[in-house]
């Protein structure tokens, strides 16, 4: 999230897009509701189901599933064609002003720039018209502006445009275009609120992106009640994103190295953001240097030198794209020998489940850290397998709970929110980071026994913890707070790093989490006493916890107030300059605290290197604005350049590695199908527990209510789902929540499944996967998969 | 022995019966729920906690009490009314996370499957972290890639994937971060892309 839960509440419109708060987010959504009773705030719930969200929200769009980007671009366009955008902040705090160089062109669905034989964009070819310093042209009535250029792209979104791809209504659509159409000025603001039902698509970065672009149209990034709000579904996954628990990055953002980097110098050159205008901050791209240093030293300690490039090339240099499902088409290639899984079953994300289990079966070793057994730990027995025939080692190590140990979680909201251990653990489970810490432990040991390749960076990581197989979070959280090397004092700030080796920060964004006065994650300065503990009562509570960075509650907040120091909306002030104290005063600014402002003063968004937001973008790998592709299954060819229906640019695992093709057409699998969460379960650990089971005890799928007719289906008959890649044979419900929709002339039914179910937990007879449906393909950016639309049959059993 | 039945015999009255009321168990449930709520925390110490479901975040109060020797029994979790996040309020999730907390389903100890078994055996720590750790030594020796085919330095081990983490505290997922890239793994992912 930009911004954070309970900042909905000063929302003056609400648009909710692949997301079900009211069901996935009961306590989150309380502040949308809020919003609503106590603002008379509206709520566009934007959705292919109607769900509990639509049934407070004061209107429901019926959507077809992953055409998300039509919609915004629908909105972009009314909002550009009426002048309905906000001028002062878009001409100041957007690149809206840029000259884009002439190479630029989208012609047919194809932008400049791609490569046939490697099916990807060189996306250097969306470029800025630069000087010989790199500093851009600006001039907002040049043609090939970014605004100019963007009216161009999205001219085709016309209100009937929207209707052929998405479904909705035109009068529809333009009622919700007429109250975002309101929000542009300074006295309203609108937020976006999402979650993985925009993410999981081909398409899915470009979906949120498409909302990014029109909120800062808007005028609403940085501000109370504004920014693109994503709900995230797991306790910690914002924590570990931080951290980088991730192919591509290290902690705090900073990008892995690549192969050809030779050293530091090579490495932020092709990495760090590069300043565009003169008086943009750049502050990512200039700290790069001094975050990654500190990194290296507190991992690599003493052997980190200034001679070594503080052992630079200690860190591994992906060849290739290594995300999910990566992991499992690298073991379907015979690559992968083993996987570690912690709390993530495999067998039930896939996608493509029945592929994932011949995956797994690949593997010489499988090693699952789980309090409970798992669709992985038990995947050689999963039905259809022949245990004899499965060839890996499987090892479960029974993990820890949340409640056994100590640490922090991080929200939705970045808020870092500290927990105690409140009970020992059970049995023999053991902490998964002190699992880790053995098992790194006995593997020194080996290499220090038996030598093998390259030990230098196993026998030099630091690990001078009081306990070595032991380390204690606490300590931990000092590591990634870091400290002055010199003085042996722990930091107040990202501020304080340094490039010469004498600082350390294991995640640069948590620097100041836990200075000297100790863990900040521990404040409780709550609601009980909101005069002494919301002074501004803007709801920050910033003695609450700590949010990344530097206790910020809302990111960009300096595009809150106007060139001039003033907030926007002076009822909802993010930060506001004040003259007497020479200092920004509010939420902490995500500025230099005591710069004024001025006709020169630094631009608004200091980690970008042009200073200001960006609708126009090279950090995508599919387009430099958003644009509609179709599904890579879909009932429908795209009706904006069928030639061009999905996304060149997204990445079909199966036939880069030469394996038959497992996507399904519409003639066999007429069908749009989509995954989703219910209330009473998350993901799949809640199979153990006996409430939640009762309460939602079996598999089932949702038809509408129409096509039930046409199939003899009544609620309760097992019907049987099947994509080209599996099936599931579950009961029905049948529902008006599902709606045909109006495809460019063609009638598509959505067909709607639950996630949670497999062949492990306490009601064992529900074993199918939903999964097993869902195409092995991901986003050109993310690789994520596509969960949210495929396609599929149904038939009475 | 006897105060514990009597507190959870009301505990389940009041839990049950809370929307129908007197009528059925012919006494005032209103007041059986306050006894039970008393006895159910009296005593007992109040840690804090966070909700392990979704990202929502909600705080916990999470009641204790030390019983024979070093023992702590978890009695309650709820809301915490102070927090900025929930205000006291969770979901049904959250509301009955003391299920997940003091499951019966737990894996008991650590567990080993050899090549083609159709069983698992119990096997000690020692056994199965000695005999991982010997795997990934293995497969990092067998898959690792110093130099690209373009004389690049990578030092890259290409055979091993680590996933997970989205429960995690912060700090174990920092750690497993540092330990697998020190130990050159690129196939690294967690539940925020999936």
């Amino acid at each position: 999230m930009t911004n954070h839960w309970r900042d909905i509440q000063h929302a003056d419109l609400i648009l909710v897009n692949g997301a079900n708060p009211a069901e996935a987010h009961p306590v989150g959504f309380r502040w949308m509701m809020r919003a609503q009773r106590e603002r008379g705030a509206k709520m566009i719930h934007t959705d292919p189901r109607f769900t509990r969200t639509s049934a407070v929200a004061d209107m429901h769009v019926r959507i077809r599933v992953g055409t998300d980007v039509a919609y915004f671009g629908g909105l972009i366009n009314y909002v550009l064609s009426n002048n309905l955008y906000h001028q002062e902040y878009v001409e100041w705090a957007t690149n809206a002003g840029f000259v884009v160089s002439p190479d630029y062109a989208f012609d047919n669905g194809m932008f400049n720039g791609f490569d046939e034989e490697t099916g990807a964009y060189d996306t250097t070819a969306w470029a800025y018209e630069t000087d010989a310093d790199g500093i851009a042209k600006v001039d907002i009535d040049h043609p090939r502006s970014v605004l100019n250029l963007m009216r161009q792209h999205y001219s085709r979104y016309t209100p009937e445009m929207v209707e052929r791809i998405t479904g909705i209504p035109r009068d529809q659509f333009l009622e919700v275009a007429k109250l975002v159409g309101q929000m542009g000025t300074p006295d309203k603001v609108m937020t976006i609120v999402y979650a993985v039902g925009l993410t999981h698509h081909t398409t899915g970065v470009q979906l949120i992106r498409s909302g990014a672009v029109l909120q800062l149209l808007l005028g609403n990034m940085g501000r109370p009640g504004g920014g693109m709000n994503a709900e995230r579904g797991h306790a910690n996954i914002q924590g570990n994103t931080d951290h980088a628990i991730s192919w591509e990055i290290l902690p705090g953002y900073l990008r892995i190295p690549a192969p050809g980097q030779r050293d530091l110098v090579d490495y932020v050159d092709e990495s760090a953001p590069k300043r565009s205008r003169p008086n943009a901050y750049n502050y990512f791209g200039d700290g790069y240097r001094r975050f990654m240093v500190s990194l290296l030293k507190t991992w690599y300690g003493d052997t980190a030198t200034k001679d070594n490039e503080y052992a630079f090339n200690y860190i591994p240099k992906p060849a290739e794209n290594s995300s999910w499902i990566s992991i499992y088409d690298s073991a379907l290639k015979g690559n992968m020998e083993g996987v570690m899984l912690s709390g993530m079953t495999a067998t039930s994300i896939g996608p493509d489940s029945n592929q994932v289990l011949q995956a797994l079966s690949n593997l010489k070793w499988l090693c699952v850290m789980d309090p409970f057994a798992t669709t992985s730990s038990e995947f050689w027995r999963a039905p259809g397998m022949n245990p004899s025939d499965v060839q890996t080692e499987v090892f479960v190590l029974p993990a820890t709970h949340w409640i056994e140990k100590d640490g922090s979680f991080v929200n939705s909201g970045r808020w870092s929110q500290w927990k105690d251990q409140v009970i020992q653990p059970e049995g023999e489970a053991m902490h998964d980071h002190w699992i880790l810490a053995e098992l790194f432990s006995r593997v020194r040991a080996l290499y220090e026994k038996q030598g093998g390749k390259f030990p230098d960076p196993i026998r030099n990581l630091t690990m001078d913890y009081a306990d070595p197989v032991k380390p204690s979070l606490d300590e931990l959280a000092q590591e990634i707070n870091g400290r002055d090397l010199t003085t042996g004092k722990r930091l107040e700030s990202f501020g304080d790093l340094l490039d010469d080796g004498t600082t350390t920060a294991g995640d640069w964004i948590y620097t100041g989490h836990y200075p000297e006065s100790g863990n900040l994650t521990k404040r409780r300065d709550g609601v009980q006493d909101p005069e002494k503990n919301d002074p501004t009562g803007m709801g920050l509570y910033s003695n609450w916890a700590w949010s990344w960075p530097v206790n910020r509650r809302v990111l960009y907040n300096r595009a809150s107030a106007d060139p001039q120091g003033r907030p926007w909306d002076p009822e909802r002030p993010g930060i506001v300059w004040d003259a007497d104290q020479g200092l920004w005063v509010g939420d902490v600014p995500d500025y230099p605290d005591d710069e004024p402002p001025g006709p020169d003063a630094t631009l608004p968004f200091i980690m970008t290197g042009e200073g200001t937001g960006r609708i126009f973008s090279n950090g995508v790998a599919d387009g430099p604005f958003p644009e509609h592709y179709e599904p890579v299954e879909s009932p429908v060819d795209n009706p904006l350049h069928p030639d061009v229906s999905a996304t060149p640019a997204a990445y079909r695992y199966d036939e880069q590695a030469g394996r038959p093709n497992r996507f399904g057409t519409s003639d066999e699998f007429p069908y749009v199908a989509t995954s989703y969460r219910l209330t009473e379960h998350e993901h799949y650990v809640t199979q153990n527990v006996e409430k939640l089971t009762q309460l939602q005890p079996e598999a089932f799928v949702e038809v509408p209510a129409d096509l039930a007719v046409d199939k003899g289906i009544e609620t309760g008959d097992h019907v049987r789902v099947s994509s080209k890649r599996g099936k599931l044979e579950v009961r029905a419900v049948v529902t008006k929540r599902l709606g045909a929709l109006e495809i460019d002339g063609k009638k598509v039914y959505q067909i709607g499944i639950p996630i949670h179910w497999g062949f492990v937990g306490i009601n064992t007879g529900q074993h199918w996967l939903a999964n097993a449906l869902t195409p092995f393909v991901g986003d050109a950016s993310s690789r994520t998969p596509e969960f949210k639309a495929f396609l599929v049959n149904i038939e009475k059993m | 022995m006897e105060e514990i039945s009597r507190r959870r015999f009301l505990g389940v009255g009041a839990a049950g019966t809370g929307v129908v009321g007197a009528s059925v168990l012919g006494f005032d449930t209103a007041r059986a729920a306050e006894v039970s709520q008393v006895l159910r925390i009296e005593g007992a110490s109040v840690a804090r906690s966070v909700c392990p479901y979704c990202a929502v975040g909600c705080s916990l109060l999470a009641y204790t009490k030390q019983t024979d020797g070093d023992h702590v029994e978890l009695l309650q979790i709820e809301g915490d009314p102070d927090s900025p996040v929930n205000e006291g309020t969770l979901c049904p999730k959250g509301a009955s996370s003391l299920e997940l907390a003091m499951s019966r389903r737990r894996v008991p100890s650590p567990l080993y499957r050899e090549p083609g078994a159709d069983e698992w055996q119990q096997v000690s720590w020692d056994f199965a972290l000695d005999r991982l750790a010997a795997n990934i030594k293995a497969s990092r020796d067998r898959t690792f890639v110093a130099q690209d085919a373009d004389g690049n330095v990578v030092n890259r081990c290409e055979g091993i994937a680590f996933a997970g983490g989205a429960a995690f505290s912060s700090e174990e997922g920092y750690f497993a971060t540092k330990v697998m890239r020190g130990m050159g793994l690129v196939y690294l992912e967690q539940q925020a892309r999936v």
